[in-house]
């Protein structure tokens, strides 16, 4: 532990580590010191003058260099003028004054000086309520301006930066946390100031405008109306708002959320959820929150959510009641007996897929994953020990990103491993093609599509590389399925959890396995015996099907064809998708913002989401779905109370065990101390009052060690020459049922698009930024041309869920 | 043209005076280059040179702003800067501006009709013994002129607009 | 007399390299690279008591012992950045005589062990800038600059770096800023450059005139340097004497000579009938003298002159004659430090935009008797609260113009 030193603030001592700034002391010690531009994530630049205070420091004999003593006490010399708490650091015997006459005055003055230029429209800003500056002006603000009002600055008011950010230049108070949280934290110099002086202006020169997936982040910590997103703004006034915990379903990250819900005339009256706002878990998302977590929740009042339930007769989705639509599917799962096949995602909650799992052990069917990846098993067994926090990775650590591009699959761990980076850990990135974290990486891998065994193996003989990973005190791996089918991420996890036992580097916090899955909750679905399936098609044809929270008809025409030979399909979501469109039965589903429930992240942490807005129509919790079909087949499942299910699941599946609603609703103390009534300092980030969660042991902590099970290796697919492979990548802004209704980012989803590198496109006669055919396993789609010089030739990459049908590498023809 | 296809030899160079960890370092050199032709810094030549140096456009932007003698708007070909500040303004520099104003029939800030001079009045030039002066900054860089009168300044357009025409021809 | 630094008066050609090495040109370079330690170099400079000249008047010597060993590679930057209003010293320095100059830059980089160092020129010193690189080329050419020097294992590169039109540049941590190729904006201190400067290494910045004593120091030892000057400060300083004097420039004299002698005797004094009403002895950053004859016979050094309530600077006297309006003046500083006015930190920012409104509204006859008492109580609430000292220098102007000329002010 670093060294204490004691010190003296308004009179009250403290004992806090040395180098704290004098700011964030206070802060521990309950006392708040005003600021604006220091924010305890950034580092201190002390411009905006607010935080200035009187700061003593024991007298030192010049010649003998010992505290000169007065009255048995050190002699503190206070320094003449006025110091900023935000770039001083304490010192053992330290003397601070906040509220002093003369500190006072310097905040006071501050203050007025910021107001000589501030518009005074708090009654139409959309921070006016949770602003910083309007909160100090009423403690220091002058009563009236002795600055001439005609003389004020006029700056235009309702400038995008992007669409998604619009900025205030009246408002602004040039404190630079928003260019300063993108350049430290996000790594994305995409804001900065022009010219200078009083003319200081935030600007943003980036193609698109403020390119970047965490630019809602500056909103929140913006300590004045300047930066407002373009999806709230207007939207509602703070003190309107509720707020209830939530996590984020987009990504495997879980990030914490608060959802800020209010009712509104426009949605009919209902109580609509207005904005997504981060909630601090320091170990997961901190305080920050990518855009499209932040972004894409209005697909929940898309008009497309199903409200009861339907039987197809004659043809015709017809209504039904819950009664007869349950009866007609128990009856036709039970009538399949070992053709029940039961498929779901890893969009819902651990309570759905418990009882679905349930469902399909007793009555003697199949349980199957919806997802392209393989390898949940392996992440069980070698997963990241219980308290890891990348958060506190750097220096001696070592972390390999491999087939996986992180800003686009799951930004927030994008941006924690740049920052580990930052702080001095080895950040190995190995991809067949440039990804953004390329730049912070130490080294990085290139290799051929298909050789991403071959490349982990390579791990094994000697190189600087491999050294300085197995030497590392912690190392963990992300593994991602660029490129990659069911099969080849499952032996691709194989070869990651080897590497890692083998480097010894299991068991332990910060240490471990991690999957960067396609949903939200893969992870927990594989806890709970959940698997994928490399040829689903086959799986699902001429069974009896239970689909739930997946759109296969809608994602591949294959799969389409396959449920059109099935023997029957009951369908199971929220929204209308073109699977719903040929089922026989239909049973509308709760979103999450609706219900109760937990997720396991990819980190294996378990954490939970509570209801925050009323249930649309007569839809129900899919849990509780699952159990009235269940009933009807004289199953019996618990479908009340998901704090219920969950005790059960707890005490049938070992990692879970001990862990009950109560552990995860378990909050801590966190640094930095945020959302009190003190908005300046840490923003407008919600504290966490509802649960941190729980992360699950991994067996190699458990047990000491474990065995790795050997994958069969199967040929995997490689470019061959005058053949062209078709490989899928993942991207951020995807037409998946869960984005494309949030019009906002719809600039930015874009269009179906391939890559190739230039020579290929020459040599098959197609041009860059013109459609070209992608064709494969019998079907056929239009999508645009660009070249990628970094990927190899003979391959075209092809985004997944952007029209593009593409499961795994294929042979394909481009023309 | 990209600044580097253009300009390699002069790239390298001044490349060569940081340490490659460092060559954001170069960006205030680079930026004078790009100026070298136009009088003014294109969005394009931003372009070049935040890929040059491994930074974003709006980071070069925001030094373009940052500094006055770096424009981002096409002016005069020449721009006449004229030093009105408290010591030369003591030595008669705000009459010679006004004079010289008179002359040339446009206001400071404004350009000449065939677009050769911008006429500016800026902070002092660090030649405040020799008032009044001015600098120009033109595509040969920035020459300063000292002991002024309107004459002579007038004598200097005269010269520059002669060179013009004979470059033209 | 013979000048120290100003020596291409004394010596046509100077700023050649043949002529400037037949006068002894860098034999102290050469004898401190290869005859002394790097700290025996230092020691000289600090028993010869020179103190920057860039302003601050910091003793040069200790600033060179501050450089920490534990952190390479160190840098040496010269500071001719010469943007503060009335001064024009640096660019006589290194027209006139450049060498000597560059052999300053090259005996501090000896003696902190920098093995490159740079110059950062203000933008418009663009020929100065061309000048010095061919200078800096005729001494690689000539073996004082490069690798292995005099057959030791010191090697140094110099490179000129131009700035683009920002007196902010100035300080130095806003130089350092602009040299690692970002907007000019001054850094928290601490940490000070000799232990976080250039690229967060290491560095010692000069002024240029502070460097141009160096080689002369070397040469003729730090007793005779101290015999020159007073107890406070040692040695020879230019002084930039403009405004309303017959004859304006550059004066390189002891220091401890006074007012008098440098307006009078060397100024030639001011036109007839008129009488000296004000002095800024440091640029536009100076506080406003009230001159009396016990002012004009005031020895110029450092301390001495604060005991007049200003400080010596630059040394960049600014004349103000009985005809100069004192708010006209004070209009004029602070439309120049509006302008300058990085606008990192709040007080100098907004202060100096609330300021200029003011002052323009009183020059102009337009201002109320309120906004003599608004002005100089905003200048007042921005001083000890900047992160700069060019906060603080924009209100120096004012306060003293107002408290000391209050006559000047009544017409609001
Ligand atoms: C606003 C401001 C402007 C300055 N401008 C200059 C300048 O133009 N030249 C200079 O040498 N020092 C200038 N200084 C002083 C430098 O910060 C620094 O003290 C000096 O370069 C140190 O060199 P010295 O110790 O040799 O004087 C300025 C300081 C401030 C606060
Ligand atoms: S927009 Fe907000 S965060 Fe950015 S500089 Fe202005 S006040 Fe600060
Ligand atoms: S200067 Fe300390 S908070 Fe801004």
């Amino acid at each position: 532990m670093s060294k204490q030193v004691t010190i003296t603030i308004n009179g009250t001592q403290v004992t806090v580590p040395d180098g704290t700034l004098v700011v964030d002391a206070a802060k521990m010690a309950g006392i708040d010191i005003p600021v604006f531009c220091h924010h305890p994530k950034l580092e201190p630049v002390g411009m905006c003058r607010m935080c200035l205070v009187e700061i003593g420091r024991p007298m030192l004999d010049r010649n003998t260099g010992q505290v000169v003593m007065e009255n048995g006490q050190p002699k503190i010399q206070f320094m003449p003028k006025l110091e900023t708490a935000c770039t001083n650091r304490v010192s053992e015997g330290m003397v601070v004054m906040t509220t002093s006459d003369k500190a006072m005055d310097g905040q006071k003055g501050t203050v007025e000086f910021l107001l000589t230029s501030h518009p005074l429209d708090c009654p139409v800003c959309d921070k006016g309520g949770e602003c910083p500056l309007q909160n100090l002006t009423m403690q220091f603000g002058p009563g009236r301006s002795r600055f001439i009002y005609d003389e004020k600055l006029r700056l235009e008011k309702q400038v995008p930066l992007g669409e998604l950010i619009w900025l205030d230049r009246e408002r602004c108070i040039q404190c630079a946390r928003c260019i300063r949280f993108q350049d430290e934290i996000a790594g994305e110099a995409v804001l900065g100031f022009d010219e200078r002086g009083r003319n200081t202006q935030i600007v943003s020169l980036s193609d698109p405008g403020f390119d970047s997936v965490f630019s809602g982040n500056t909103t929140d910590i913006c300590p004045v109306g300047a930066l407002t997103t373009a999806d709230f703004r207007f939207g509602a006034r703070p003190w309107e708002l509720k707020a209830q915990a939530s996590i984020c379903t987009q990504c495997p990250v879980g990030c914490n959320t608060t959802l800020n819900t209010r009712r509104e005339a426009k949605a009919g009256g209902d109580i609509v959820v207005k904005r997504v706002m981060p909630r601090q878990n320091e170990e997961v998302n901190e305080i920050w929150l990518c855009d499209k977590g932040r972004f894409a929740h209005h697909y929940l009042e898309s008009k497309k959510r199903l409200t009861r339930p339907m039987i197809r007769k004659d043809g015709k989705p017809t209504r039904a009641s819950w009664d007869a639509a349950t009866k007609l599917a128990a009856d036709n799962f039970a009538k399949a007996k070992k053709d029940f096949v039961l498929l779901a995602s890893g969009r819902l909650s651990n309570e759905d897929l418990f009882n679905l799992k349930s469902l399909a052990d007793t009555a003697g069917g199949k349980a199957i994953l919806y997802s392209d990846m393989g390898g949940g098993e392996l992440t069980q067994l070698v997963g990241v020990g219980a308290g890891t926090n990348i958060g506190a990775m750097g220096k001696g650590d070592a972390i390999l990103v491999i087939a996986s591009d992180l800003y686009e699959e799951a930004p927030i761990w994008w941006l924690r491993v740049k920052q580990a980076a930052d702080r001095g850990a080895t950040l190995i990135v190995a991809n067949p093609r440039e990804t953004k974290l390329d730049r912070f990486a130490r080294y990085t891998i290139r290799y051929a599509y298909g050789d991403e065994v071959k490349t982990v193996s390579s791990f094994g003989k000697k190189s600087k590389i491999s050294d300085e990973f197995a030497k590392a005190k912690n190392a963990i791996v992300f593994f991602g399925s660029e490129g990659l089918g069911v099969n080849g991420v499952s032996a691709l996890a194989s070869s990651c959890a080897s590497l890692l036992k083998e480097s010894d580097h299991v068991g332990r916090p910060n240490n471990g396995l991690i999957g960067v899955w396609q949903r939200a909750n893969d992870q927990g679905a594989f806890e709970i015996g959940f698997r994928p399936e490399a040829n689903l098609a086959k799986a699902l044809k001429g069974r009896a099907v239970y689909i739930v929270g997946a759109d296969p008809a809608g994602d591949s025409p294959a799969l389409a064809k396959a449920l059109d030979g099935a023997k029957f399909v009951a369908v199971q979501d929220i929204l209308e998708t073109a699977t719903t469109e040929i089922a026989d039965v239909v049973f509308p589903a709760q979103a999450f913002t609706e219900r109760e429930g937990t997720y396991v992240s990819g980190e294996r942490r378990v954490q939970r989401f509570y209801a925050a807005v009323p249930v649309k129509g007569s839809s129900k919790p899919d849990f509780a779905i699952t159990s009235m079909i269940a009933k009807q087949m004289g199953i019996i499942l618990e479908g009340t109370s998901p704090s219920v299910v969950f005790d059960i699941l707890a005490n049938s599946i070992d990692a879970f065990n001990e862990l009950n609603y109560e552990r995860l609703a378990e909050v801590r103390g966190q640094w930095p101390i945020v959302g009190r009534g003190d908005l300046y300092y840490g923003g407008t980030t919600y504290e966490n009052t509802q649960g941190l969660g729980v992360q699950l042991v991994p067996m190699a902590q458990v047990m000491g060690t474990v065995r790795i099970p050997k994958v069969r290796k199967e040929a995997a697919l490689r470019p061959k020459e005058k053949e062209l492979l078709a490989v899928p990548v993942n991207k951020l802004y995807d037409l998946g049922a869960t984005v494309r209704s949030a019009e906002l980012l719809g600039g930015r989803i874009g269009e179906a698009t391939i890559f190739l590198h230039s020579s290929t496109a020459k040599k098959l006669g197609v041009e860059e930024g013109k459609p070209a055919k992608i064709s494969f396993g019998g079907v056929s789609v239009e999508a645009v041309v660009k070249f990628d010089d970094t990927i190899s030739t003979g391959v075209a990459l092809a985004p997944r869920s952007m029209g593009i049908p593409i499961r795994e590498p294929v042979v394909s023809k481009v023309k | 043209m990209s600044l580097e296809k253009k300009y390699p030899k002069e790239i390298k160079q001044i490349l060569s005076k940081y340490p490659p960890e460092h060559k954001r370092s170069a960006v205030m050199p680079l930026l004078y280059l790009a100026q070298r032709e136009e009088g003014y810094i294109t969005k394009e030549a931003m372009k070049d040179i935040a890929h040059l140096l491994d930074i974003t456009e709006t980071d070069v932007a925001s030094i373009v702003g940052f500094y006055t003698l770096y424009h981002d708007k096409r002016e005069g070909k020449y721009r006449m800067q004229v030093c009105t500040d408290l010591p030369c303004a003591l030595r008669g520099a705000d009459e010679f501006l006004e004079n010289l104003c008179e002359n040339l029939g446009i206001k400071v800030g404004e350009t000449t009709e065939d677009g050769l001079v911008t006429l500016e009045s800026v902070m002092c030039l660090a030649a405040c013994d020799r008032a009044p002066m001015f600098q120009t900054q033109g595509p040969d860089g920035i020459k300063y002129h000292e002991y002024m009168t309107v004459d002579r300044t007038m004598e200097l357009i005269e010269a520059l607009k002669k060179a013009e025409s004979e470059v033209e021809k | 007399m013979t000048h120290v630094l100003l020596r291409h008066r004394d010596i046509p050609d100077i700023n050649t390299l043949n002529v400037y090495k037949k006068n002894g040109g860098f034999d102290a370079f050469k004898r401190a690279v290869t005859k002394m330690k790097p700290t025996e170099v230092t020691d000289v400079v600090k028993n010869s008591g020179l103190r920057g000249r860039g302003g601050a008047g910091f003793p040069t010597g200790m600033k060179w012992a501050f450089i920490d060993n534990r952190n390479w590679p160190h840098y040496v930057v010269a500071n001719a950045d010469e943007s503060e209003p009335g001064t024009f010293k640096d660019r006589e320095i290194m027209e006139g005589n450049p060498f000597q100059f560059l052999e300053g830059v090259a005996i501090a980089s000896y003696a902190i062990g920098a093995n490159v160092a740079y110059v950062y020129l203000r933008g418009e010193f663009w020929q100065v800038a061309a000048f010095l690189d061919e200078k800096i080329a005729e001494m690689e050419e000539a073996g004082y600059l490069g690798n292995k020097l005099f057959g030791t294992d010191y090697s140094l590169k110099i490179y000129t770096h131009l700035g683009a039109g920002a007196y902010i540049c100035g300080e130095e941590t806003a130089l350092l800023e602009s040299l690692e190729g970002k907007r000019g904006q001054p850094r928290v201190r601490p940490p000070f450059p000799p232990s976080y400067g250039l690229y967060g290494k290491p560095t010692v910045i000069n002024n240029v005139e502070t460097l141009a004593n160096v080689p002369m120091i070397l040469a003729n030892g730090a007793d005779w340097y101290k015999s020159m000057g007073t107890a406070d400060s040692a040695g020879v300083k230019i002084f930039s004497l403009s405004g309303r004097v017959r004859k304006p420039g550059n004066y390189e004299l002891p220091f401890g000579a006074t007012f008098r002698e440098l307006i009078y005797e060397h100024g030639m004094g001011i036109q007839e009938g008129r009488s000296v009403k004000a002095i800024m002895p440091a640029g536009a950053s100076s506080s406003l003298i009230v001159v009396d004859d016990k002012v004009l016979d005031t020895p110029m050094d450092y301390a001495t002159v604060r005991t007049l309530g200003a400080d010596l600077g630059s040394a960049s006297v600014i004349v103000l004659d009985d005809t100069v309006d004192i708010d006209w003046v004070v209009n004029k500083t602070i439309h120049f430090f509006k302008h300058e006015s990085c606008g990192k930190c709040t007080p100098c920012r907004e202060g100096n935009y609330w300021m200029r409104h003011l002052t323009e509204r009183i020059h102009s006859g337009g201002g109320s008797s309120g906004d003599v008492d608004l002005l100089l109580n905003v200048a007042k609430q921005m001083q000890g609260k900047c992160l700069c000292a060019l906060g603080e220098f924009s209100t120096m102007a004012v306060v003293t113009g107002i408290e000391r000329f209050p006559q000047d002010f009544k017409k609001a």
